[in-house]
């Protein structure tokens, strides 16, 4: 923990993609910061500073959130999901599947919010209309796909999950 | 080349799942800013809130004192080094070089003034916010016009005149086909300034190697090879000390080519204090420190007889270049010179292009680069020009048409278009769209007081011209193959679509075979990625390092075999006697023996072969694209009820991935056509300034897209390929806004600009009505 100026560091503790972390954090880490920089898991993203695009998304205590919105500490004793935790043993979580499947990521950087926010999506929602699934991602900017795929791709899972036919 | 044509497997046409995906889904994807390394420093920059001011002085003294600063320069530290030169387009092309930070002067919001570099990012930023600059804030100049207006204030002090250069170019005889002109067609037409805004901002990492062995880069980069050239030329170090690469790149869209300001700081700073630095944008310091895209302002007359024939097109054209002039910032607008005619036959043309200076952010190349503001104008003007002769726009741009049986075809200003069939995709597009139910149900709509109207439009792509492009194959004593390729994408899905390529031709599949790039010690030469390239040109120098290494394993299978090299075939993926197909040997046999000696007494070792393709023409794919929309008479709110996109772009590798790329195309062009605008109030502050204030199209905001397409191989290209990257942003804005021009046409409306927000739409339906006594 390097030295600060704003602020004695504080202790937090929280579980991330089941394992239990604890740092001592600058008081004005953001959830991002902590997830990317403390613990090194560089798969959830920073697309801007103003909490618009999505890329930071996670999921804290079940719900998706925007990382770079709450603090660590805010997240103090919480149960975090990262991208690099949603596929478990069984394999790929159906959206991840989907995105591959049906082409819904070009560059890949706004690609693991996309997903966690879908996937928490489908877990409230486990058979979103078309324009459900594109109001769910209303905050979720792409710049490379027109979103189309991604759209598609969100069906895939739902079309999985259901037992139903899988488009295509 | 194989003796089937379409290879042994089949992977060409195929819309196989990308490898690249994989490691993006899982978060395993490595962005600059995942980059970690022990004793990393990070820089921050101390930026211009003014669009011209005069530095009075900089106070670094307390940011200096701050726990964790390692240091803290200014343009004295750098005695005049350190700047970013723009390559001379053109004799007498005003460049004057760009400091990495400014010395006594800015001349736009957000240009560098001091870089900290300390433990952290949050220390950085918070020295870089003690830094404390005094400002005489001078008038600015924002506007194209009066910039070039006769005794303009210059942008820089160093200049002459506001404008960079001027060049023109002329066919035919335009003075004589306008005097014989029954009708004359005249358009002001502004393209409004668009963010790139690739999701991932710009970035990257400077890493002293070990002492005399060099310096060590990672950066967010569509053009590797090209960006270490530049970088060693700017910095003043070898270039062949510089090992550079381009990680995952999260989108570029144009914008991540040439080397910008930051680069030369970091590098600078990584070197001076022999530690790595990252510096990562904040997407608000990503909308002023990276160039921008559009913002040229065009006027233009066409010149027809009665029945619509285009006899001359005069098209002048000011391009706002904002202050500084980076790598490729010249670039976009000369696009004109070759495209002003669009897919018509035009013989008399003259185009002037010039670049203006103002005191706004840079701009450069965007989606298109140039191409979507002259397909913007040719439409406009063809939908235009008919409206005033009173003639059908789809008549009228059939009889003026190139005809397939032209091609090649040599445009006025000496440009040749390879190949094409416009009137195939026009048909293609009217027909998916049912063109004559649709324009029948606008007329009902009509006459029920809706404001809806259709437009189309027909435009060519040009694609893959510039420089050259490598490729190696390597197949390795196992039978495994490594590709290594210089166009480095940013989320194009080379590593797929190379490999499809690369696997078709040596019938070897695609799980064999990994593709490499974006690594200046590991590739060879090469360029990158940009100008819908990467198929044309990166494809084209696979084909033929393939038909090279395959011609020395047919050698070495003729040795083995006894036979004659004439007489080998490769046949799904092994090498055999035309004939004799049960003694045929696979690639991990004939490779072994190139690795173990095996081989004719003259034969060098190994099985790896390079080459380099520059077909030194640019390919013209095409396409036509058709809009229905509606307008909220109350509201001014446009709707895009329906868009019909038949592109050709030549052979398809993998359909998906060209669908996904006209997806992405569309989705950037219906921004630009919706509500994208980089907007600089008079006094040049910045009114846009974050995603608070700039929208990019979000996923409701798509329309429907219904797709459809044409194939036109390039007969030119040994893939038969053409670009497609650009064509969605090429033809969906004008689609568009020509749509939007049918609506507002019962209104007496004649042209409004772009972005089609709201309350332009209400204002101008409002003096619409006023003028009508409504
Ligand atoms: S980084 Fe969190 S919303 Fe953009
Ligand atoms: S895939 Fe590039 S931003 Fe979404």
């Amino acid at each position: 923990m390097p030295e600060t100026t704003r602020g004695r560091p504080i202790p937090i503790q929280m579980t991330v993609n089941g394992i239990q972390r604890a740092a001592d954090v600058e008081p004005r880490t953001l959830l991002v910061h902590f997830l990317r920089e403390t613990l090194g898991l560089t798969g959830t993203h920073v697309g801007c500073d103003t909490t618009q695009c999505g890329a930071c998304t996670v999921h804290l205590d079940g719900r998706a959130v925007k990382s770079c919105t709450i603090l660590a500490a805010q997240a103090q004793g919480g149960d975090v999901t990262t991208i690099e935790g949603l596929a478990n043993a069984s394999g790929l979580h159906p959206v991840q599947e989907g995105f591959r499947q049906e082409h819904g990521l070009q560059c890949g950087y706004c690609t693991p919010g996309m997903i966690m926010n879908a996937a928490d999506l489908l877990q409230r929602n486990p058979h979103p209309t078309e324009d459900e699934i594109k109001h769910a991602l209303q905050g979720n900017l792409c710049r490379c796909t027109g979103y189309v795929n991604i759209v598609k791709a969100v069906q895939w899972a739902a079309a999985q999950r259901g037992g139903g036919d899988v488009p295509r | 080349m194989t003796q089937h044509p379409h290879g042994t497997t089949g992977l060409i046409g195929a819309s196989v799942p990308r490898v690249e995906d994989l490691a993006l889904i899982t978060g395993a994807g490595q962005y600059v800013d995942d980059i970690q390394l022990p004793g990393m420093l990070h820089m921050a920059v101390v930026r211009s809130p003014y669009p011209k001011a005069r530095i009075r002085s900089i106070e670094t003294a307390a940011a200096r004192a701050m726990p964790g600063v390692a240091a803290v320069i200014t343009s004295a530290d750098l005695e005049g080094k350190l700047n970013v030169v723009a390559p001379p387009m053109f004799p007498g092309m005003q460049a004057p070089p760009t400091p990495a930070l400014a010395a006594g002067m800015v001349y736009a919001v957000g240009a560098p003034i001091a870089a900290v570099v300390a433990a952290t990012r949050t220390l950085a930023q918070d020295a870089a916010n003690a830094v404390e600059v005094e400002y005489e804030p001078l008038p600015a100049t924002v506007d194209v016009e009066v910039a070039t207006a006769p005794g303009a204030a210059p942008v820089r002090d160093e200049l002459q005149h506001n404008i960079v250069y001027t060049t023109v170019r002329e066919g035919g005889d335009v003075d004589k086909a306008f005097g014989e002109a029954h009708h004359i067609t005249r358009l002001r037409i502004q393209s409004p300034r668009q963010v790139v805004l690739a999701m991932e901002p710009r970035g990257l990492v400077a890493a002293p190697e070990r002492p005399g062995q060099g310096l060590r880069v990672w950066i967010s980069h569509q053009t590797p090879h090209l960006a270490r050239s530049e970088l060693a030329a700017e910095l003043g170090y070898p270039e062949h000390l510089i090992h550079l690469s381009a990680p995952d790149v999260g989108g570029g869209f144009g914008s991540k080519s040439g080397i910008y300001r930051e680069d030369l700081l970091a590098c600078h700073l990584a070197l001076k204090l022999d530690r790595p630095v990252k510096w990562v944008a904040t997407r608000s310091e990503d909308f002023v420190a990276t160039n921008q895209g559009r913002d040229q302002l065009m006027f233009s007359e066409l010149a027809l007889s009665q029945d619509g024939t285009m006899l001359g097109l005069k098209v002048k054209l000011l391009a706002n270049m904002g202050a500084y002039l980076h790598f490729a910032t010249a670039g976009p607008p000369q696009r004109m010179m070759g495209m002003a005619p669009g897919c018509y036959q035009i013989r008399n043309l003259r185009v002037e292009v010039s670049g203006v200076f103002t005191n706004t952010v840079s701009t450069g190349p965007y989606r298109g680069a140039g191409r979507p503001e002259a397909v913007l104008n040719i439409e406009r003007l063809a939908d235009l020009a008919a409206r005033e002769l009173g003639l059908d726009r789809i008549a009228l741009r059939r009889k003026n048409f190139i005809r397939p049986d032209q091609f090649p075809y040599r445009t006025a200003t000496g440009v040749e278009y390879d190949s094409g069939d416009y009137e195939k995709a026009l048909d293609e597009a009217l027909r998916l769209s049912g063109y004559d139910a649709m324009l029948r149900q606008r007329d009902e709509r009509r006459a029920r007081g809706e404001l809806v109207g259709v437009g189309l439009c027909s435009f060519v792509e040009p694609s893959g011209g510039a420089f050259f492009e490598s490729g190696s194959i390597r197949v390795e004593p196992s039978g495994a193959v490594t590709v290594l390729t210089g166009s480095s994408p940013h989320g194009q899905g080379l590593e797929t679509t190379f490999a499809q390529v690369v696997g078709e031709k040596l019938g070897v599949p695609m799980d064999r075979i990994s593709v490499r790039h974006g690594d200046t010690v590991a590739i060879q030469q090469g360029i990158g990625t940009f100008g819908s390239r990467s198929a044309i040109m990166g494809g084209g120098a696979l084909v033929a390092a393939a038909e090279k290494v395959i011609d020395k394993a047919k050698r070495i299978a003729a040795h083995l075999l006894e036979a004659a090299t004439e007489d080998i075939v490769l046949e799904d993926g092994a090498f055999a006697v035309a004939g004799v197909p049960n003694k045929a040997m696979t690639w991990a046999q004939i490779s072994g023996a190139a690795h173990r000696g095996r081989i004719p007494a003259d034969m060098e070792a190994g099985l790896q072969e390079s080459a380099t393709y520059d077909p030194r023409r640019e390919s013209w794919g095409f396409g036509t694209h058709v809009a229905l929309v509606s307008i909220e008479t109350n509201t001014g709110e446009l709707k895009i009820e329906k868009l019909v996109l038949v592109d050709d772009c030549g052979v398809l590798i993998n359909p998906k991935i060209v669908e996904g790329q006209i997806h992405g195309g569309v989705a950037q062009g219906l921004g630009e056509a919706l509500r994208e605008h980089m907007r600089f109030d008079e006094d040049g502050q910045v009114l846009t300034g974050s995603l608070m204030d700039y929208a990019i199209l979000r996923a409701a905001d798509m329309p429907p897209l219904i797709m459809g397409e044409t194939e036109t191989p390039n007969p030119f290209n040994p893939l038969g390929v053409k670009g497609v990257g650009e064509a969605g942003a090429n033809g969906a804005p004008p689609a568009v806004a020509n749509a939007v021009m049918d609506a507002l046409e019962p209104l007496g409306i004649r042209h409004v600009d772009m972005p089609y927000t709201a309350p332009k739409l209400w204002a101008a339906i409002r003096a619409a009505q006023g003028d009508q006594g409504a």
